[in-house]
């Protein structure tokens, strides 16, 4: 065999959305993935490799799925581009791989034929096969071939079963090395969408026998799941659960990781000449990644939920649920996911607005998600409530303090709501998008698709957050210790810094609204992660270490009014206090005019409402 | 609205063999409303039928992305002429959205982007 024919062959697949697409990649690719983005778009790019039998290797790319090569969405459009070789920074496909729902197969029919019309040599996959032979779905392979004009396999990707055939059908063509025919393909009108499902439908009756068990089971779930009571009271279960496994699953290993790091700080503090050098280790390097990775157990467990749950087919549901609540207040119902993950943290929730096909939709959920109480708030709240508000029982049953903690979580949502009803209200009067969404049949989830989707989120945040995040805390850790404190200087180090200057020069700011200097020098760190004002505030009243908050607790409860605490926890529901968010926003929108968006109407929020907070107090008698 | 009128009179469909006008009422209740016409927007949980038309009419300029771009990606997802149809479940609040049976699939959507789904009620 000669050098040329075995050069590397290029494969696309192309396919509906719940289509077992991204199964039939993994079987195809296994561990040798990547995850990158396309060239100035925020789409997730994910290629893999494999080796064929004869020793070609196949470059996979696993394209967004779609109803159409009519684009709707930045996703869509790569697909449309990729399919049509135009996409900018890639290489046109040698071989396009449809992947079929083979008990699903009308508009994947009408995707067929777009795809036809592009010329490229194609292989139709029909995966879940063995729930269409299960359901008695009878289909005429051959029949279908030859009225298609391309190869037809059947796979099961979740088991691995037909992907060699698949793999030697894309072999052969990409050894027959036809050069593409020319392409004829053009946005349909509604005339010829109509001609498409004709055909599509009369290729159907033609190679296709009906299931003779067709599939009940969906029916029946969903008769409960989708019912407008039991639906709901039913979502909000499974949020409760998912919430209480956030929070309890992830307590020991998040206890784990922070313990290594402050451990590996200790280690490097002990062995290292005092300096630079180490103070940029320990307090910069180590405890800045320290104070992103502390949230991923507590992410894991979040995304394995959300996976899970897509998985299964439960979050079209959900969103179904959700839509007119969200409707209300002008968000997408698939903003429903992002929202519900920026729970744990707003960077996964703002890169998980992905899904929203229309622009407007998608950045209102961008600017409105780092309102939901994430996780880095709970120490921030914890500190607060447990050194102002007495631990009290309300009517026998409530503590005053978990009632407090809930008020916070319900401020985050309810101004969410309301900040995204004003956007569409004054800033985009534009009418809200079509809302249509396929429901698909529930599927057990696939355990190895599911550590593996979990795996990649997990290994997209490490990294993404690494690289934003990473040269932000150093700047941080520069404004905090730089310049030094003179020698012999009394008060805490931090007081002598930048930090310490701006924290000083704003402070006649924010005195309106209760905070003296310590707090607002603390604010400033604090936009590294919003629980680092603790650390922070630790040090400042110098109780040392702020490893023990009954401790920070008493001493503030001792300097701050209880108004001041009040206001302190008010401006936490707003503040953008955290760099972070503020820089995934700038990427995923590609522009700086969305962060500074967010920044400016989350300060604003946070001043008025710590300003009101502090001053109802105080006409209480709290200050 | 015109223009999409005259082009639904140029192809032979379902909705040529139905007399005009469309009458502007709520259906009735599922099984005593065979033979009825509706919209979509209005249909009730067991209504089904035969999807008659599918229009580019109402109301432009109400959904984010006009008339005939909301009658294409219709026409996309399948509520396409002669596919069978059967709403299943609708919302709580304003018994809105509903999600319906179409051929082999099921299929969520707004009422608002329904209204130009017209629908041969079966028995």
């Amino acid at each position: 065999m000669s050098e040329a024919a075995l050069r590397t062959a290029r494969i696309a697949l192309v396919g509906n959305p719940n289509s077992g697409k991204t199964a039939l990649f993994n079987a195809l690719t296994g561990a040798r993935q990547k995850v990158a983005n396309y060239a100035g778009v925020t789409v997730e790019r994910k290629e893999g490799q494999l080796l064929t039998p004869d020793g070609r290797s196949l470059s996979v790319l696993d394209l967004p799925g779609t109803y159409s090569l009519r684009a709707r969405s930045p996703d869509e459009a790569v697909t449309r581009d990729a399919v049509l070789g135009k996409l900018a920074g890639e290489q046109a496909p040698d071989v396009l791989v449809c992947v079929a729902d083979a008990t699903n197969l009308r508009l994947v029919l009408r995707l067929i034929l777009e795809l036809k019309a592009v010329g490229r040599p194609m292989v139709l996959a029909l995966n879940m096969y063995d729930i269409a032979q299960r359901q008695g779905l009878r289909i005429d392979l051959e029949g279908l071939a030859r009225e298609l004009g391309c190869p037809v396999v059947t796979t099961v990707a979740t088991r691995k079963r037909g992907i060699e055939d698949l793999v030697a059908k894309v072999d052969a063509l990409a050894r027959a090395g036809e050069l593409p025919a020319e392409s004829r393909w053009r946005e349909p009108s509604a005339q010829e969408i109509r001609q498409a499902h004709r055909q599509a439908q009369r290729i159907l009756k033609s190679y296709v026998r009906p299931p003779e068990r067709p599939d009940t089971l969906t029916a029946k779930i969903d008769a409960v799941l989708l019912h407008p009571v039991a639906g709901l009271a039913i979502l909000l279960a499974v949020l409760f659960l998912m919430f209480q496994a956030v929070f309890t699953w992830a307590e020991v290993p998040k206890d784990l990781i922070d313990n290594g790091f402050q451990e590996t700080g200790a280690f490097l503090a002990a062995h290292m000449p005092d300096g630079l050098l180490r103070g940029f280790l320990v307090d910069g390097v180590i405890s800045g990644v320290g104070s992103v990775l502390v949230f991923l157990p507590q992410i894991l467990v979040l995304f394995l939920f959300i996976i899970l749950l897509e998985d299964f087919g439960y979050m079209a549901r959900a969103a179904f649920l959700m839509d007119r609540i969200m409707g209300g207040a002008g968000l997408h119902g698939r903003a429903f996911i992002p929202l519900l993950s920026s729970f744990a943290c707003a960077i996964p929730g703002i890169m998980a607005t992905r899904v929203i096909d229309n622009k407007r939709d998608r950045l209102t959920t961008i600017l409105v998600a780092p309102l939901m109480t994430c996780s880095a708030r709970i120490p921030v709240y914890t500190l607060i409530i447990s050194a102002f508000i007495p631990d009290r029982a309300i009517g026998g049953v409530m503590s005053l303090q978990g009632l407090v903690m809930f008020g916070l979580y319900a401020a985050g949502i309810v101004s969410a709501l309301a900040v995204s009803f004003v956007t569409r209200r004054f800033l985009w009067r534009g009418a809200v998008e079509p809302f249509l969404m396929e429901l698909p049949t529930y599927k057990a989830p696939d355990l190895e698709n599911v550590v593996r989707s979990l795996y990649l989120r997990g290994k997209i945040f490490v990294n993404r957050a690494g690289r934003i995040i990473f040269p932000l805390m150093i700047v941080v850790w520069f404004l905090a210790n730089f310049p030094a404190p003179p020698p012999g200087a009394p008060g805490p180090a931090i007081n002598y810094s930048l930090a310490g200057m701006i924290g000083h020069v704003i402070q006649p700011a924010l005195a309106p609204i209760g905070f003296n200097w310590q707090m607002t020098v603390a604010l400033i760190p604090g936009f590294a992660a919003r629980e680092v004002a603790v650390a922070v505030l630790g040090t400042v009243y110098a109780v040392g270490g702020g490893n023990a908050p009954g401790t920070l607790a008493t001493t503030l409860a001792h300097h701050w009014s209880i108004a001041t605490g009040l206001a302190f926890l008010a401006w936490y529901v707003f503040a953008p206090q955290c760099v972070s968010t503020l820089g995934v926003i700038k990427r995923e929108t590609n522009s700086w005019r969305w962060p500074l968006i967010a920044f400016g109407y989350m300060t604003a929020l946070a001043y008025v409402a710590a300003y009101a907070t502090y001053h109802l107090a105080a006409g209480f008698g709290l200050a | 609205m015109i223009i999409s009128r005259k082009s639904a009179k140029d192809r032979p469909s379902m909705h040529d063999m139905i007399a005009e006008p469309i009458v502007e009422t709520a259906p009735q209740a599922p099984g005593e409303a065979a033979g009825q016409l509706v919209r979509l927007s209005q249909a009730r949980p067991g209504h089904r039928g035969i999807i008659a038309e599918v229009r580019a009419e109402t109301h432009p300029g109400d959904h984010g992305v006009g008339v005939e771009e909301l009658q294409r990606r219709l026409l996309e997802f399948g509520f396409v002429e002669g596919a069978e149809i059967e709403v299943l479940h609708e919302g709580a609040i304003r018994r809105d959205p509903i999600a319906v049976r179409l051929d082999d699939m099921r299929v969520a959507l707004r009422r608002r982007d329904a209204e130009d789904i017209w629908i041969l009620l079966g028995p």
